[in-house]
């Protein structure tokens, strides 16, 4: 990069009201979001320094639906950045007695709430919010659409082991069909430049996905030899109730991250997991707790990257960073 | 009362004539075609075509029941502003129309408002349970024209036999809303691309086709009269144009948006391009096309579904199905059709006037000499912006909202009286 180019660079931002997924980002962005995390991780998980980009702006976390990890992380990302944080449960709040999705926000907004994080159980419902809305909306996970948070932050815990993510090969593995994860991963991935290849039974390995070009498969065993990263998505056992396995033993049969599977891998091979884990079924102990899972890795830099988006959504730049920490 | 349209294009699908002539009219009845006669009122149409008011197969208008959405008497309002002169309205009313006082209140309601002439179809199952036929003979006799539970299908594969069985007594259609609701799978949008990309829940082609190869089969065994509504996919096209080569009773439509959009819309319009069927890729819509260039699909019906914008401004997953239909489906066959697939007049107004007139077994659709003087004026290449100002609709749940499109509807003659005048 020339200086100029260095000086462009680090006095960029994202010009955008809301971070809704992955495809709205440029690769650029994204390298951006990355190098934002790395200062924001260097000084969270150093000191004790609390920076005060939020400060006095009110962070809304509106969860529609359960969730303790993105929650959590969110929470103490906005509170790393001085906000106040203030969560509506779906079981305390009024959509429970019928208000509409629009109105609680308009409530929320008539609060003065700068930023609402927000997750839902079905797809685009924060697309839809955010056009009826001033806040920023950040998606915290919506349906089967997207989870773009936590594709970056695993995009950003391979980029920081690697230094680039152009020309590795990526398996996104298990239920791709009703998974976020896969969804943003598939685009981050794509995006900046890895060569993505999907694995699961056919029942949850839709077909569509071949029209953008991606590769797909059913052999696991076959395509873990070439593999720079093995994303292993949690299997969720209520699907087996669908008919979209036959059991729990016949799935990890094939599809499981064993010991024995792992040896197959390049030595160097990077698991990941969004968590939570079902230990024995899509992973086994020794593949969760050996030394290419970077499980809890993922979890510190959850907290890194939602710092970066905060920070970069409302405006900072890298320089601001810098300068603050 | 004499009157008389003048020297405008006049096309009638029916009998293929298109030449510029006059239209006399007297007493409610079409007189005469060719030379200008002394009247006590006259329309100049230069310039414009005239056609045989139009006839929409596939409405909802909610009365009773949701007369929030839209009454009958709105409803006869927006399909006149839009040329209709008649209407066949689904039973999927709450209550169900599944009983002759119903059927005549509802002819009751249209008559009285003196816009429109409304040809109710009544439920094919009693309360549109899907369990025991419906009494054809008596709603029949009331003023039913045809019988549908649309809306949901007829999953019982034999109530759909015994119904296409008795309803040949009546020489009446069966009209069915082709899904499998065990292959929809609490489907949102179409399965493809675009549902792979989102997230959200596809409906395969394969729920409606399955559907429509079964009745057409069945409709072979029971020689009834099978009307197949909205078609969306490639697909069905093919099942239907195979089943007419075999000689069995099968007609069929489409909706215009099944000619005019994709689920690609649905990324920026959301719930307001949220319909069932859902709107498919562009080869179904290429496909859709065809079918109609080649006559396998015999008309083009709204399908009009008044939703209120507050049931549409929610969740994808959670919002209504359905749009409007009636006030932009001239301004969409002129676009869609004429202009940018070179069909003629008279073939795609076929699909709205003769064609719809034969499958319910109207004397209406034809400006010919005897028929009742049920008239539309359409100005093709004056532009209409689909914006707030043009949609009357009590409801502007449109995924056309903002398109500049050709054809606009200038006047409807009902019976010699001018119901719309632009």
């Amino acid at each position: 990069m020339t200086k100029n180019a260095l000086v462009l660079f680090e006095s960029m931002t994202l010009k955008r009201k809301d971070l809704l997924d992955i495809s709205s980002l440029s690769h650029d962005e994204i390298i951006y979001i990355f190098e934002a995390a790395k200062i924001f991780k260097k000084v969270f998980t150093e000191t004790n320094k609390k920076f005060s980009f939020l400060s006095g702006r009110t962070v809304c976390m509106l969860f529609i639906e359960p969730s303790t990890r993105t929650r959590l992380s969110f929470e103490i990302a906005a509170k790393r950045l001085s906000a106040d944080v203030i969560s509506v449960a779906p079981s305390t709040s009024s959509l429970v007695k019928g208000e509409s999705l629009i109105d609680t926000v308009k409530t929320l907004e008539a609060m003065k709430t700068g930023f609402i994080i927000m997750r839902h159980p079905v797809s685009l419902a924060p697309d839809f919010l955010s056009r009826n809305c001033e806040a920023h909306v950040i998606n915290g996970g919506d349906g089967n659409h997207a989870h773009p948070t936590q594709a970056l932050l695993d995009g950003f815990s391979v980029y920081e082991r690697t230094g680039s993510l152009k020309g590795l090969k990526v398996a996104i593995v298990g239920d791709i069909k009703h998974s976020r994860v896969a969804r943003s991963g598939i685009e981050l991935f794509t995006k900046m430049g890895s060569e993505v290849v999907l694995c699961g039974p056919p029942t949850l390995l839709p077909d569509d996905f071949s029209l953008y070009g991606i590769e797909m498969t059913f052999d696991l065993d076959s395509i873990l030899p070439k593999l720079d990263v093995v994303n292993m998505l949690r299997i969720q056992l209520e699907r087996q109730k669908g008919s979209l396995f036959p059991s729990i033993r016949e799935y990890n049969k094939y599809f499981s991250l064993t010991k024995d599977r792992l040896k197959k891998c390049r030595k160097d091979v990077i698991v990941m997991h969004p968590g939570p884990i079902n230990r024995g079924i899509e992973i086994d102990d020794f593949v969760a707790d050996c030394e290419n899972a970077i499980i809890e890795e993922q979890v510190t830099n959850g907290i890194a990257v939602r710092m970066a988006v905060f920070s970069l959504l409302c405006g900072k730049t890298l320089e601001d960073i810098n300068k603050e920490k | 009362m004499k009157l008389c349209i003048k020297n405008g294009r006049v096309l009638d699908p029916a009998s293929g004539l298109d030449k510029t002539a006059c239209v006399n009219i007297e007493d409610g009845i079409i007189k005469s075609i060719g030379e200008a006669e002394t009247a006590d009122e006259t329309i100049d149409a230069a310039g414009k075509l005239v056609l045989p008011g139009l006839i929409d197969l596939h409405v909802h208008f909610r009365e009773p029941g949701r007369e929030d959405q839209e009454t009958i008497a709105g409803g006869c309002r927006i399909a006149a502003k839009s040329g209709y002169t008649s209407v066949v309205t689904m039973p999927n009313t709450n209550p169900p129309i599944d009983n002759q006082a119903l059927v005549k209140f509802i002819k009751h309601e249209a008559e009285k408002s003196g816009l429109l002439n409304i040809f109710p179809a009544a439920a094919v199952s009693k309360g549109m349970k899907g369990e025991e036929i419906s009494e054809m003979g008596e709603l029949h006799t009331a003023g039913a024209v045809a019988f549908t539970d649309d809306g949901k299908p007829v999953s019982s594969s034999i109530l759909m036999r015994r119904a296409l069985e008795y309803s040949r007594m009546f020489d009446v259609p069966i009209m069915a809303h082709e899904e499998d609701h065990l292959l929809v799978d609490s489907g949102v949008i179409n399965e493809g691309k675009v549902s792979a990309s989102l997230g959200l829940r596809g409906i395969p082609n394969a729920a409606e086709e399955v559907m429509i190869a079964r009745d057409v089969i069945i409709a072979g065994l029971s020689k009834g009269r099978l009307h197949v509504q909205h078609i969306s996919s490639g697909g069905s096209v093919e099942i239907i144009r195979n089943a007419k080569k075999r000689g069995v009773k099968v007609t069929c439509e489409t909706a215009p948006h099944y000619f005019s959009l994709t689920d690609e819309v649905v990324r920026e319009k959301l719930a307001l391009a949220k319909m069932n069927p859902p709107l498919r890729t562009e080869d179904d819509r290429i496909k859709i096309i065809e079918g109609l260039k080649d006559g396998t699909i015999d008309a083009i019906a709204t399908d009009h579904a008044p939703h209120l914008m507050n049931e549409k401004r929610q969740e994808i997953e959670f919002a209504p199905n359905g749009i409007i239909g009636l006030e932009t489906a001239v301004p969409l066959m002129i676009t869609k059709l004429v202009k940018e697939n070179g069909l003629s007049y008279n073939e795609v107004f076929a699909k709205v006037t003769c064609n719809p007139a034969k499958i319910i077994k109207i004397k209406k659709g034809e400006i010919k000499p005897g028929y009742d003087a049920d008239i539309v004026i359409i100005d093709p290449e004056k532009k209409v912006i689909i914006n707030d100002d043009f949609v009357a609709s009590n409801c502007k749940n449109t995924p056309f909202m903002g398109a500049e499109l050709f054809g606009s509807v200038e006047c409807t003659i009902l019976s010699g009286r001018i119901t719309y005048k632009a």
